[in-house]
């Protein structure tokens, strides 16, 4: 009975979340349109610079771009043409925009995923054997080489990775592994010193059997809510990151968009980068909360 | 490599079998062409083509009727094999070639070229390329006598019409294919958006090299979309691709360094930088700015102030040269060489400056009524050549006791405030010109015109210089003899040059990079600088190339 | 402190002092360009070279570093001193504001705050001198920058007001004015410490992350970001390495800044 109730509850919980999630994306939607539709340039374009075109036709490009002029009914039209699923066309690629994200999403997805990959198992790798060899020198130059990649700019990651041309899911794990490395470092090592721990220490167990019997699944559900961060975190690294390294994916694309105020665009980008990173930080929470309970 | 062709045979064969037999010549020299496109094409449609995209992807896969050679800068017959112009300028008629084929094997006739100059036309299709042809109210009259002749009336005469005809891709009235069935020397086989397009040579391109042999020798083009130019330069390092169109000075150093053999200065190109001041009567500026702002000495003596060698010399690396008008010396026929070089003379700005009632006191230049002379010059963020301009005539006009502040705004921005607000002071852009004939210029020196920068969109002329302006551009427009119209836009020139509205800065080189692997490659002057022939170009033994086979 | 925080200290130190001194250090004004020796070799006169314009690239070094480190920490207090106050009104009264105050920090998490800070770039004057507009470009990094502060002091305020001395004070009739500055901000003070502390080496970065985006420190005034970018070309380094003195500095006193801290907890 009282298992029951606690599910029902955690999946209320859930979906209250979920409604949550949903109002913040739509919130942040109006709010990225309202700063598009007000932003300085917003319907100039590049080529009416052009000394080709006659006065009528640049009038006529005008009142193409007028199309959104009023955003009260961009806001309605909007949101009704999204409850059919139909995101729009881009103003300046002349695309459908579901179309393009389409296109986009799974570049940055994949890069997301294998630099995650790649800075969590390093990151993991590094600190457990940290914990198993304590040794001092290995403590001072991973904590030295961690600091350095923290210290480096991400925009002078992502030229480097053009200069190396390496993937840029590579830049995206030099990012985001100090950031993990020091978290998952902290909590092993906090977990090391529970009494248990060090009771099983004293009887003389091997390091690596204390760490895979007794300190992980201490550390795990603080680690899984920190699965979820990371993921947020390396997304929000992506973008700058494909927009310097001229990656075709959602960075690109954004910085695209705003560079010509493309509103139908920037507004879907947003959409889609808002709801991945709130969407990611929600599990992460409802995870810590999902173990915390089951530990309990 | 050999499965390729065999591919390329097999694609034709589906494509265009009616028009196979003769185009497949044995010994095909074969090999792809690889470069890079900064933006993705807007469009595919040849007609609408309005930025630099779409108008590579039109030059390759376009067939003109008349093609202007980039490298002498004479008209050329392309589908037409010849052309006349009567009515002074108002009529001309073609003799097309006959028994081609366009690339999906529908024949080519004198209907596909009535509709495309009905298409063009239509007032409703707002493209550069149609606008250009509008000199006057009414209708375009298009007859096809026969098969292989038609005949274009425009209602008022189109000044330098046969050269206009190089912008129109010929398209066809029946193909099912719509705007991909071509007549150029390549064909869009492929397009993944966001990352390339593919063009493959096209079987039934009509042109033969001197040994009779059907061109373009290459088997296809690939284009990849890539924005970042140093991505380009260190994937054409690598090998990657084999040409760079458009090469900035900086780059070119750097290349020449390594490659000395791949780079290329044409010498100056017709692109030009200059600066402007707002001389809009209603711009929200201070009125003694607005005075400074229209007195002609001062904007002389700026122009006078700026050290234009040493902008070429060290913003470009050289690669540039001090421009005197609105005409580059490229431009060999439209040039008015008897214009005054400009010369860097600080004094003699300060001189001119004191005749306007400015005056030099400890070091700063004060108006009559004593106020600090100072701006602030706006241009395009994320372009470091404009910046380092800026930079530099900052500490110029400082040694006329003149300070000059930069702000960069990214191009919306920027352009809302040149073209709607007119609030800005002053403003440093370059301008890119394709075409080398004045009247592409009629909408940058009408008073009333939009392009009219300084000024723009005037009910009647604010001065009487630029009242003579639209007297002379307009006598040029319709000027029957070339002599004429010449000696009118040499006029233009000289009062551009006597009142400085804009000034001009520097004209920077055309130069590209073509890998050595590259035959045929000649650049030019005239965009595009490094595939112009590209029907001709081909891929020469590499031993890096052959090891991948 | 271990000795290493002591280390990370005194190169700060020496670092501030320098940046203080930067002014009658400085061998020629930042601005002034040699334009017979663009790109020269480092020499006696110009001991890291020249940039691409003839400028003295130490010059042009010491007082960048004088506007990155003079600006950042201002920008960290603007955002720490945001973020203090949200958070522990927020954290304080509990309830609907709470949740307004954290809901309205993940919606700005997920705006576009590249597009932001062009559109305030484009709203600004233009009439305005550089010092001016690069001390509100960092004005609006620090408005920009208070998201991740706002949340460890939301829930510390939270634990404050749970306490038992806060009720105390609250039940002998203290005002909720008073009960801010007189209880809640002396107990979370060390707190903010910690968070401006932890914000200055990010504002750095930001800096230099947008100065390579172009969205920086305007020219001709030199930052870190801006003289980071001028090194774009790497090729070029390993036969110039002395442009690299301007990275290299960046990341000494970020790591200085990093290593002086001691280590952070998770904070959720």
């Amino acid at each position: 009975m009282i298992e029951t109730r606690k599910s029902t509850n955690f999946f209320r919980l859930g979906l209250r979340r979920l409604l949550f999630l949903v109002c913040l994306g739509l919130g942040g939607v109006l709010a990225s349109a309202t700063l598009v539709r007000f932003a300085p340039g917003y319907g100039a374009e590049e080529r009416e610079l052009d000394p080709r075109w006659r006065a009528d036709s640049v009038e006529a490009l005008r009142q193409k771009q007028g199309l959104h002029r009023g955003l009260p009914s961009f806001y309605f039209h909007y949101l009704s043409a999204l409850a059919h699923g139909d995101l729009g066309e881009s103003d300046s690629l002349k695309r459908p925009v579901g179309e393009l994200l389409r296109r986009r999403l799974p570049v940055t997805g994949n890069s997301v995923i294998r630099g995650l990959g790649v800075a969590w198992l390093a990151a993991a790798g590094l600190a457990s054997l940290g914990l198993v060899t304590r040794g001092w020198w290995f403590e001072a130059s991973t904590t030295a080489f961690n600091s350095l990649l923290l210290s480096l700019p991400s925009a002078v990651v992502a030229m480097l990775a053009v200069h190396l041309r390496t993937p840029v899911f590579c830049a995206i794990a030099v990012v985001v592994f100090p950031r993990l490395y020091g978290y998952i470092r902290n909590l092993l090592v906090r977990s090391y010193h529970q009494p248990h721990v060090l009771a099983a220490r004293a009887r003389g167990l091997g390091s690596s059997a204390i760490l895979l019997r007794h300190v992980l699944p201490l550390a795990a559900p603080p680690l899984l809510a920190l699965f979820g961060v990371s993921f947020a975190i390396s997304f929000g690294a992506a973008i700058p990151i494909e927009a310097l390294c001229d990656s075709p994916g959602l960075g690109q694309l954004a910085w695209q968009a705003a560079l010509s105020r493309d509103l139908p665009l920037i507004v879907n980008v947003t959409l889609v980068v808002s709801l991945v990173m709130l969407a990611a930080n929600s599990l992460a929470d409802l995870a810590g909360r999902a173990f915390a309970g089951s530990t309990q | 490599m050999i499965r390729r062709v065999w591919f390329v045979l097999a694609l034709n064969l589906a494509f265009c079998w009616p028009a196979l037999v003769s185009a497949q010549a044995p010994g095909q020299s074969g090999g792809e062409l690889h470069f890079c496109l900064r933006a993705e094409p807007k469009t595919f449609n040849p007609l609408l083509v309005e930025e630099d995209a779409s108008e590579t992807i039109r030059y390759l896969t376009g067939g003109v009727l008349i093609r202007l050679n980039r490298q002498t800068q004479a008209l050329e017959p392309g589908l037409a094999v010849s052309w006349k112009v009567s009515e002074e300028g108002r009529k001309i008629s073609f003799r097309l070639r006959s028994g081609l084929h366009f690339s999906d094997g529908t024949p080519f006739t004198s209907e596909d070229v009535a509709y495309t100059m009905k298409a063009l036309m239509d007032p409703q299709l707002h493209s550069p390329t149609g606008d250009s042809f509008r000199s006057g109210d009414g209708q375009v009259v298009v007859q096809t006598p026969s098969s292989d002749s038609v005949v274009v009336t425009f209602p008022a005469p189109v000044a330098g019409l046969e050269r206009l005809f190089d912008q129109v891709a010929v398209l066809s009235a029946h193909s099912p294919k719509k705007e991909t069935a071509v007549l150029g020397p390549f064909y869009v086989a492929d397009y993944s958006p966001g990352s390339y397009i593919l063009l493959r040579r096209n079987a039934n391109y009509w042109k033969k090299d001197k040994e009779g042999k059907s061109l373009p020798y290459l088997d296809s083009v690939r284009l990849d979309f890539q924005r970042n130019r140093d991505i380009e330069l260190l994937r054409f390092r690598r090998g990657e691709i084999h040409l760079i169109n458009t090469l900035d000075a900086d780059y070119f150093d750097r290349l020449q360094k390594e490659t000395p053999a791949a780079v290329h200065d044409a010498g100056p190109g017709l692109d030009s930088e200059f600066l402007w001041f707002n001389q809009v009567s209603s711009a929200p500026l201070p009125e003694n700015k607005k005075t400074w702002f229209r007195t002609t000495e001062f904007r002389k003596a700026i122009s006078m102030a700026i050290n234009r060698a040493d902008l070429s010399r060290i913003v470009f690396g050289g690669h540039a040269h001090p421009a005197f008008g609105p005409v580059s010396p490229a431009n060999h026929f439209w040039f008015n060489s008897s214009l005054p070089i400009p010369q860097y003379d600080s004094a003699g700005a300060l001189r001119l400056l004191a005749q306007a009632g400015f005056r030099l006191q400890g070091g700063t230049l004060r108006d009559s009524s004593g106020n600090r002379v100072e701006f602030t010059v706006i241009t395009n963020s994320g372009n470091k050549s404009r910046e380092q301009m800026v930079a530099m005539i900052q500490q110029d006009l400082s040694q006329i006791g003149i300070k000059a502040n930069l702000v960069t705004l990214d191009f919306p921005s920027l352009i809302e405030r040149i073209t709607r607000t007119y609030d800005y002071e002053a403003c440093l852009l370059g301008l890119v010109n394709t075409d080398l004939d004045p009247n592409s210029q009629m909408n940058v020196w009408l008073s009333s015109a939009e392009n009219h920068q300084w000024n723009p969109k005037q009910s009647k002329p604010a001065t009487a210089w630029e009242a003579e302006l639209d007297r002379l551009m307009q006598a040029q427009s319709s000027a029957t003899t070339e002599k004429k119209r010449k000696s009118d836009f040499d006029k233009v020139q000289q009062i551009v040059a006597d009142q400085q509205p804009f000034i001009y800065l520097v004209n920077k080189d055309a130069m590209s990079a073509i890998s050595p692997v590259i035959r045929g490659s000649s650049p030019s002057v005239l965009d595009p600088h490094a595939f112009w022939n590209a029907d001709v170009l081909r891929l020469g033994p590499d031993p890096a190339l052959g090891a991948q086979k | 402190m271990n000795p290493l925080q002591k280390l990370a200290a005194s190169a700060l130190c020496a670092i501030f002092v320098l940046m203080v001194l930067a002014t009658f250090l400085l061998p020629t004004p930042y601005a002034r360009q040699f334009r017979d020796i663009p790109n020269a070799d480092p020499s006696t006169a110009h001991p890291l070279g020249t940039d691409a314009l003839g400028r003295d690239s130490l010059s042009r070094l010491l007082y960048g570093t004088r506007v990155s480190l003079l600006l950042a920490p201002a920008a960290a207090l603007l955002s720490t001193m945001i973020a203090a106050l949200l958070g522990s009104i927020a954290g304080l009264l509990g309830g609907w504001f709470e949740r307004i105050v954290l809901a309205a920090t993940d919606l700005s998490l997920a705006l576009p705050w590249l597009f932001l800070l062009l559109v305030v770039r484009a709203t600004l004057p233009l009439d305005v001198p550089p010092f001016v507009s690069v001390v509100i470009a960092f004005l609006m990094m620090g408005l920009l920058g208070w998201q991740a502060p706002i949340r460890v002091i939301c829930a510390a305020a939270r634990g404050v007001r749970d306490s038992d001395y806060l009720l105390l004070a609250r039940s002998s009739g203290c005002r909720p004015a008073r009960l801010l500055l007189g209880h809640v901000a002396p107990n979370l003070r060390p707190l903010f410490y910690v968070q401006f502390f932890i914000s200055i080496p990010l504002f750095i970065l930001t800096e230099a992350n947008l100065s390579i985006l172009g969205l920086g420190v305007m020219e001709p005034m030199p930052s870190w970001g801006n003289l980071v970018r001028g090194f774009e070309d790497f090729s070029t380094l390993a036969a110039s390495p002395w442009r690299l003195v301007p990275l290299i500095l960046l990341v000494i006193v970020v790591m200085c800044f990093q290593l002086v801290l001691p280590s952070q907890e998770v904070t959720q």
